[in-house]
């Protein structure tokens, strides 16, 4: 997959401060941040805890507005709303346990207005990508953490988004079941063609999955370097045994180290 | 994959549990029977469970209070429908103005306190000397567990699911129709079968001490007057409505449940 692709989100100068529940004063939680996400590019965003980064993803998202600075997506002012092509994976349980993975799936389509059959073909399709097919008629509650979070995704995906934004989906499961799922949606991305951006607190899931890896600073958030993995699109489990994939994990190790004792400062 | 809580418990370790629960009840039933035919319990005061039931059957098929039966299930059934409605209005409001709640919190946390049936003089004087005050007792002696019930809910609907919302584009209107509600349903439901019982509760009580009419003034009346077998038919027949209008909210909500909430075996 070229990574030499037009912007598809555009992001300038952008910075965040909410005003503090108890003690009203100002407190400034990202940026300024500035970077492009290319189309078609698999992009993570990793650092310490409480950096900004779902913030950031709020943004992308039009779940939360710019304090200043700018945000577009396909070119357009992302304000206010979640624009038309973007679809968001939350690291929460998102799962409606009122309706049946089908329905779960199918939700965001039939509130679309798309003709049943065609509903059906698009769930039928990503339940079956996503190992869900032999579910369809269950409830979440039956369904384990990792289940529950490939309906999420599912629901998303039926969408046909062209910008997928995911805020630790991966975060409440267990190593295995990460790996899997990170394999997953390495062949999501491949298949559908997705701009997909990935918030995230594993190094080596960043590694392993992205084109590219925004790494950031402590609160307020901003990005230290955005660093290039140079993986081919057909990358896998396998790519971890590659000495550049050590050698990543260290270089952005080596950047995140100082910014998470000053997170863990902070937090004391 | 976890599997369906339901189909993990055997059908024999459920079909166990109900099966004691009935020999439980079954236990107490006999264990009155023998006690009330064998003198051990004064028999002018108490009768024997099948004289009970035998009452009860005698004045469903005589039909001799079917018009007090029909008061009371009217009354509290016009109550119930107030409660829920208005409750869950309530509740609304509540949800959507903090201020408001917080001004009534302590007001709603101590409206149990109060005796409601201390009301009933004043609302005869307000509805008239008519089934209306009752229907008020048990609206009002309702009407709080449901707007607190629902306000509960509301507020526990996950943030990530008001998100999602948000992320499928919707308006206010949909949000509510499609997620909030559907979400909070189990605490609604809860607030439903408090007002069930509530509203019965107040109507019957209310009719039992102030009223002319009724299931709860037959009951009195009979006791008043050492109609034992009456007062004892009447009330088995009472517990019977109750009883089965328990039975189908309980298991209305386990359907619901069913679907959505993994039980205490996974």
């Amino acid at each position: 997959m070229s990574l030499a692709r037009n912007p598809i989100v555009s992001v300038k100068e952008a910075t965040k401060t909410f005003s503090a529940r108890d003690t009203g004063q100002p407190f400034h939680a990202l940026g300024p941040v500035s970077f492009d996400l290319r189309e078609g590019e698999f992009f993570s965003v990793v650092g310490p805890s409480g950096c900004g980064k779902s913030t950031l993803l709020d943004l992308l998202a039009g779940l939360g507005a710019p304090s200043s600075g700018s945000v577009h997506f396909e070119g357009k002012p992302v304000v206010g709303e979640v624009p038309d092509g973007i679809a968001v994976v939350f690291q929460e349980d998102a799962s409606f346990p009122w309706l049946n993975v089908f329905d779960n799936a199918a939700f965001g389509l039939r509130r679309a207005g798309l003709p049943e059959d065609q509903v059906k073909a698009r769930v039928d399709h990503a339940l079956d990508f996503m190992g869900l097919s032999g579910c369809a008629g269950i409830y979440p509650s039956q369904l384990s953490g990792g289940m529950r979070q490939r309906v999420c995704i599912a629901r998303a995906m039926v969408l046909r988004p062209r910008l997928m934004l995911l805020d630790e989906p991966f975060g409440a499961l267990d190593q295995q079941t990460r790996l899997l799922m990170g394999e997953e949606m390495l062949k999501l991305w491949r298949d559908t063609g997705s701009t997909i951006m990935l918030i995230t607190h594993s190094i080596d899931e960043a590694v392993l999955l992205s084109d590219r890896i925004g790494v950031m600073s402590s609160c307020p958030g901003r990005f230290i370097e955005i660093v290039e993995t140079g993986w081919s699109p057909e990358r896998d489990a396998q790519t971890a045994m590659d000495p550049r994939f050590g050698a990543l994990q260290a270089q952005i190790w080596g950047m995140l180290r100082a910014e998470s004792i000053k997170a863990l400062k902070a937090k004391r | 994959m976890t599997a369906l809580p339901g189909s993990l418990q055997p059908a024999w370790l459920k079909h166990r549990v109900v099966a004691l629960r009935l020999l439980v009840i079954a236990g107490c039933v006999l264990l009155l029977e023998a006690g009330s035919r064998l003198g051990w319990i004064n028999p002018v005061s108490f009768i024997p469970p099948s004289k009970m039931l035998l009452s009860a059957i005698e004045l469903l098929v005589k039909g001799s209070f079917k018009t007090d039966i029909w008061l009371t299930l009217s009354a509290a059934s016009i109550a119930v429908l107030l409660a829920v409605l208005f409750g869950f209005l309530f509740g609304v409001i509540l949800f959507k103005l903090p201020r408001l709640r917080r001004v009534l919190d302590p007001l709603l946390l101590s409206y149990y306190a109060v005796p409601i049936f201390v009301l009933y003089p004043m609302l005869i004087v307000l509805l008239g000397l008519n089934r209306w005050p009752l229907v008020a007792l048990g609206f009002l002696f309702a009407v709080v567990a449901m707007a607190v019930n629902t306000l509960n809910g509301l507020e526990r609907v996950p943030a990530v699911l008001l998100r999602t919302a948000r992320m499928l584009r919707m308006g206010r209107i949909d949000e509510l129709r499609l997620i909030t509600l559907p979400a909070s349903l189990p605490f609604v439901f809860t607030g439903i079968k408090l007002a069930v019982v509530y509203s019965f509760i107040a109507v019957i009580g209310g009719e039992f001490v102030l009223s002319g009419a009724g299931f709860g003034y037959q009951i009195a009346y009979a006791y008043n007057n050492f109609d034992n077998p009456t007062m004892y038919g009447l009330m088995t027949l009472l517990l019977l409505f109750v009883g089965t209008i328990n039975l189908l909210l309980h298991m209305a909500e386990q359907r619901l449940y069913q679907r959505r909430v993994l039980k205490e075996l996974t």
